[in-house]
């Protein structure tokens, strides 16, 4: 079993969709259980581009390509989840804040939410604070996730953070990206600060257990 | 062509830490190499201070124009800010920038019709960068008839046709190249320019890249162009292509720069 993760992990990193969703294909027709697939085969082999881009030894268009061989995995679990009556851990809205244009990092944060079992609504890029303010009101998420990527839209996650919890004042709210610190989710009050996709899945579950 | 030098930029880690620290003497050194290297104004910004960009671009207005004549891009999002900056400077500046999004060119024009500057205008709207050409040229028009409606000379007015990075839509290059074409031969009399080197956002070797694509632009027809006037290789080829595209009377400024030893 051990050795089907490591080449689920290789192709990711080879960025080989058909090999990636027969691998996952294979290893669901073994019965692997479906959260070692998503964490051991797909999560741990974005992780290795994760670390490769950070140190520059990886580029973006690599990591694009990657996350995509990684979804097309992620849509054969998916249905399994669905089918085997699992029932979704929760609801997970998640938007990149108004003026700031990045979605990759927020789109494997995606990917890691829905392997976990939740149900995610993506509001997109450039999202404002009334739409992500319409989008509680109407989906009633057990947590919220604001990505701002530069430290110009930082700051509009503070009028957000404010407005929902304004309105909703039970609202949980995890923040994360390049530039934003547990400091600066201390002081705009947010819930939690996630410094990436696995860790803000963690924080999910402890807020949903709370 | 028109080099605005884009150094002094406070999203440039180093070129921060000299902004945060009002250290005059490193700022000034910037604004006159640029000069020295051929640029016709200096494009100044401390939008990364967010709290203390008010304080920060006023002083770097006043301290870049202690050194040069040039004009002054004045970079801010944020109106407080401009108006602070244009406050203090002492010639027409260019504001960068406004937009086709609604509050924003609200708040903006009455800045340039103030201190009557020159406008970078963004070809974007309350839906975002558009996603394709035509969209960007639909702006484009829809920009323009605004301004020159709200009083601004066409030769005031410098087209941004939103540059996005082609490792994450390797069409982008291509956007913008075929964006500036129709501009140029739909809007005659408009300058036109862009932020370059958001081109090679995210991969390696940016220099080379956003060398090849001033070229391209260049060729297409944009006249206005944020670089930095440092990289020696940038400016030499520009100015070849300048003298390329008929630019360049009897190839005089070519000339004149081979003489002074910096075509390399």
């Amino acid at each position: 079993m051990e050795k089907l993760m490591e080449e689920i992990r290789v192709a990711i990193w080879d960025h080989d969709a058909k090999k990636v969703k027969e691998l996952v294909e294979r290893a669901v027709a073994e019965n692997v259980d479906i959260v070692t697939i998503v964490n051991e085969g797909l999560v741990s082999g974005m992780n290795r581009i994760g670390e490769k881009f950070k140190s520059n030894e990886v580029f973006i268009p690599e990591v694009l390509v990657s996350a995509r061989a990684m979804a097309a995995g992620m849509a054969v679990i998916k249905p399994m989840l669905v089918k085997a009556g699992i029932k979704e851990k929760g609801t997970f809205v998640i938007g990149t804040v108004k003026d700031d244009m990045h979605d990759i990092g927020k789109n494997l944060v995606i990917m890691m939410f829905e392997g976990a079992g939740y149900k995610v609504v993506d509001l997109g890029i450039n999202v404002s604070t009334e739409k992500f303010v319409q989008a509680v009101g109407e989906h009633n998420p057990d947590v919220i996730g604001l990505a701002a990527l530069l430290t110009t839209t930082m700051t509009n996650m503070k009028e957000t953070t404010a407005a929902i919890k304004a309105k909703y004042p039970d609202a949980k709210i995890i923040v994360g990206g390049a530039p934003v610190t547990q400091r600066f989710a201390d002081q705009i009050g947010a819930d939690a600060y996630a410094s990436d996709g696995a860790v803000a899945v963690e924080k999910a579950n402890l807020i949903i257990s709370a | 062509m028109l080099i605005i030098g884009e150094k002094i930029n406070s999203s440039i880690p180093s070129v921060a830490a000299a902004i945060g620290n009002m250290d005059r003497p490193t700022i000034q050194k910037l604004a006159l190499d640029q000069v020295k290297a051929g640029a016709g104004v200096i494009d100044v910004n401390a939008g990364a201070f967010l709290e203390r960009e008010v304080e920060l671009l006023t002083w770097l207005v006043k301290a870049v124009q202690e050194v040069t004549d040039v004009p002054l891009c004045i970079d801010s999002p944020s109106p407080a800010a401009l108006e602070a900056a244009l406050a203090v400077v002492n010639k027409k500046a260019i504001i960068n920038s406004i937009s086709a999004e609604k509050e924003r060119y609200s708040s903006v024009i009455p800045l340039i019709k103030q201190y009557k500057s020159s406008i970078i205008a963004l070809c974007m709207d309350d839906q975002g960068i558009p996603a394709t050409t035509e969209k960007r040229i639909e702006i484009a028009h829809s920009l323009t008839d605004h301004l020159l409606a709200d009083g601004v000379s066409l030769e005031d007015i410098y087209l941004d046709v939103m540059v996005q990075p082609i490792g994450t839509d390797n069409e982008s290059g291509r956007i913008a190249l075929d964006t500036v074409s129709a501009i140029r031969a739909e809007i005659p009399g408009v300058h036109i320019t862009c932020g370059l080197s958001n081109v090679s956002y995210g991969l390696p070797k940016r220099r080379l890249l956003n060398q090849a694509f001033a070229v391209a632009l260049a060729a297409c027809g944009m006249d206005v162009m944020f670089i930095d006037p440092l990289d020696e290789k940038m400016v030499a080829l520009l100015c070849a292509i300048n003298a390329l595209t008929g630019c360049d009377e009897y190839c005089c400024d070519y000339l004149t720069s081979y003489r002074a030893g910096t075509l390399v």
